[in-house]
């Protein structure tokens, strides 16, 4: 009996979560980003560049200028069309990789993660020799004669999904890789046993069964293409105007800082809308 | 019952395996396999582990392609079928139960695939699962059921395309022991209802002898022997087959004389016995005499027919006595003999073991020395 007491007592105590571990971390997010992200919501609130009156003006331009707008709608967008393109490239390469020899496994993970060696600065540079009009694509289009005049590639959406398919196809990859290689051959085979054909079972079993790796990996490509400022302005130059860039130029050009906090605030809400409409998608994929 | 009239129309047809070999890279897991399953017949495919069995079972259904050799189900070769059109239920060791589908969208899956109407497959998910003594369990989710019951799920959904073939990979693996006898009683009743043409891997030779009709013994990618339960068990082929099925003692002998009725051998340990057996052996040569521990009785007298032994532990289990012994040529022997009610365990001491009056030793040729 005092065993049994003894150990229902001294539960509790051991049960207890040591909360003074968290608190290295815990302060470092209280200084770094919950009070800046306080301020910034204070700055938001002035009405002018020089900050001498509170008042919601600079929300109201923001929301009501079809300019901005447009720049909310590109950003998100460029964010779909990223989490799409990676999509559409990241599962064929997953069943493949699922399929493969070990040995060839590590081969293809080597080869994925290879980008993550280099900068993105570099990575996009080297999407500039790439898609520039005397760059390698227009080259080789007018040396097979399917083309008379160099496309345009740079400063348009089409260049710049295609760089940050590149540059984030890893961030789909990895999770995507990992839940595929764990998903149990027997129910392919048995799906495939019970009469469905390849799209059928992919679309029924693979799909469903692998969406929460997808989720986080179209979380964080849709979390990193919006906020690519160095892409964005490299490839997409000026022609081309993001959140991310239209927070610099608020900032540090016009200094205009209530106006660039309200934009600074748009881009975290647009960050979390496409987050929150990923993870209530995950609600459905209820995989056990 | 509706579902018993409805079940019983199609007739079972037969699946022949013709030379089918199979190699991943190095040496053959399937080995020239050659195997005749007759429509309504359910074989077991017995043997140790990484004999083969599940590559044979997945060269069957489909999911790997055979080296050489034909699939035969009826008198058409399905070799060229991909899995999803040769109408073959499988019923898989980890039943792979799709776990984001609830019981009825399992049983379902096949025959919305083959694209049945909604009316159709609501009907056919309930008499499944009447079939299958599941009736209250059509919304849960594979997770929320018991071992057995995802087994009798993941039979349901097989058997809800009205498979030509049923192919089952170890079922009963993952039950414990008491369930596993309740559901091979089920496999059976199911597969005599469907008149399903059947193929069970199993390891477990208690399975195999109880609910097939025949057993293929198999070892490194060969059959060994294919046979009833009671041939198997009474007539074993070869050493393997003899020493995988039930147990046996081995005694060391030379063939002494061959008379009309049979060979007459003398033990290393000391008695002279008349056999009977298929094979051919000379006068002279050594052989190993395979006996069945109930096929033998212990004496208290010396006789000619009689090799003495040295007891060394009895243990009553259950209605038997077993007896663990020693030859006088240094083999171990179990001897089983049917317990007189009261009757403990005995000392050690020596007895003299003789056959009983219905045994049948089986002759195998011994390596020569
Ligand atoms: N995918 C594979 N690649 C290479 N070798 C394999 C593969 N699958 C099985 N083997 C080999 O083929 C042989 C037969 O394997 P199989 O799985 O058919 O055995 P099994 O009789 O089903 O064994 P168990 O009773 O353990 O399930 C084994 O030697 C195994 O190592
Ligand atoms: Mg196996």
């Amino acid at each position: 009996m005092s065993a049994a007491a003894a150990a229902t007592g001294a539960s509790p105590v051991r049960d207890a979560v040591e909360w003074r571990l968290a608190a290295p971390l815990g302060l470092t997010y209280v200084v770094f980003f919950a009070a800046p992200f306080l301020i910034l919501l204070g700055i938001s609130f002035y009405a002018d560049a020089e900050q001498t009156r509170l008042g919601f003006d600079s929300w109201v331009k923001f929301y009501t200028d079809a300019f901005y707008l447009k720049v909310i709608f590109d950003t998100l967008k460029l964010g779909v069309f990223a989490v799409v393109a990676t999509t559409i490239l990241a599962y064929p390469l997953a069943l493949v990789f699922r399929a493969s020899s070990s040995r060839m496994q590590r081969v293809l993970i080597f080869i994925i993660l290879m980008p993550l060696l280099t900068s993105v600065v570099i990575r996009t540079f080297a999407w500039i020799v790439i898609l520039a009009r005397e760059g390698v694509i227009n080259q080789t289009l007018m040396g097979l004669g399917l083309t008379a005049t160099p496309l345009n590639l740079l400063q348009t959406e089409l260049g710049l999904v295609l760089a940050l398919t590149q540059i984030e196809m890893p961030l789909m990859l990895l999770p995507l890789l990992a839940i595929m290689n764990q998903l149990d051959q027997n129910l392919i085979d048995a799906s495939r046993a019970l009469g469905a054909s390849k799209w059928r079972t992919f679309f029924r079993v693979i799909l469903p069964l692998t969406l929460p790796g997808w989720i986080a990996g179209a979380t964080l490509v849709f979390a990193s293409a919006t906020t690519a400022f160095i892409s964005q302005s490299v490839i997409g130059g000026a022609r081309l105007v993001y959140l991310p860039a239209l927070i610099w130029q608020q900032s540090m050009v016009v200094y205009n800082w209530p106006f660039a906090a309200v934009a600074s605030l748009t881009l975290l809400f647009t960050v979390l809308t496409g987050i929150m409409a990923l993870s209530w998608l995950g609600r459905f994929a209820r995989t056990t | 019952m509706a579902s018993q009239q409805t079940a019983t129309v199609q007739a079972a047809q037969p699946l022949t395996l013709d030379g089918v070999t199979h190699s991943y890279g190095t040496g053959f897991a399937v080995d020239n396999v050659t195997l005749e399953v007759k429509g309504g017949e359910l074989v077991a495919l017995l043997g140790p582990s990484g004999c083969g069995k599940t590559t044979l079972l997945r060269i069957v259904a489909g999911f790997i392609s055979q080296t050489n050799g034909k699939v035969i189900i009826g008198d058409r070769s399905i070799d060229e079928l991909p899995p999803n059109r040769r109408e073959i239920g499988i019923v898989f060791q980890n039943y792979a139960l799709f776990p984001h589908m609830t019981v009825a969208e399992n049983i379902a899956y096949g025959l919305a695939a083959r694209g049945e109407s909604r009316a159709v497959q609501a009907d056919r998910v309930a008499e499944m699962l009447a079939t299958v003594r599941m009736e209250g369990f059509a919304d849960r989710k594979p997770r929320q059921l018991s071992g057995g019951q995802q087994q009798r799920v993941a039979l349901a959904r097989a058997l809800a395309i009205r498979p030509r073939i049923l192919l089952l990979d170890e079922p009963f693996a993952a039950l414990d022991k008491n369930l596993r006898l309740d559901m091979q009683i089920e496999i059976k009743r199911l597969q005599r209802q469907f008149s399903l043409t059947a193929i069970m891997v199993t390891h477990d030779q208690d399975e195999a002898m109880s609910i097939a009709d025949r057993i293929a013994v198999m070892s490194h990618g060969k059959i060994e022997q294919l046979g009833s339960p009671v041939e198997i068990y009474d007539e074993p082929a070869t050493l393997f087959v003899n020493n995988f099925i039930g147990s046996s003692n081995l005694l060391k002998g030379r063939v002494e004389a061959i008379g009309p009725e049979g060979y007459r051998v003398a033990l290393e340990s000391g008695a002279v016995w008349k056999l009977t057996s298929k094979g051919r052996f000379e006068a002279g040569a050594p052989v190993l005499v395979s006996v069945r521990p109930e096929q033998m009785v212990l004496a208290d007298e010396a006789a000619p027919d009689r090799l003495p032994v040295a007891l060394k532990l009895s243990l009553p289990i259950g209605g038997a006595l077993i007896h663990d012994a020693t030859a006088a040529g240094g083999e171990a022997m179990k001897i089983a003999m049917p317990r007189r009610p009261g009757a403990l365990s005995t000392g050690p001491g020596t007895a003299f073991a003789a056959l009983a009056p219905h045994a049948r030793p089986s002759l195998f040729p011994a390596a020569s020395s």
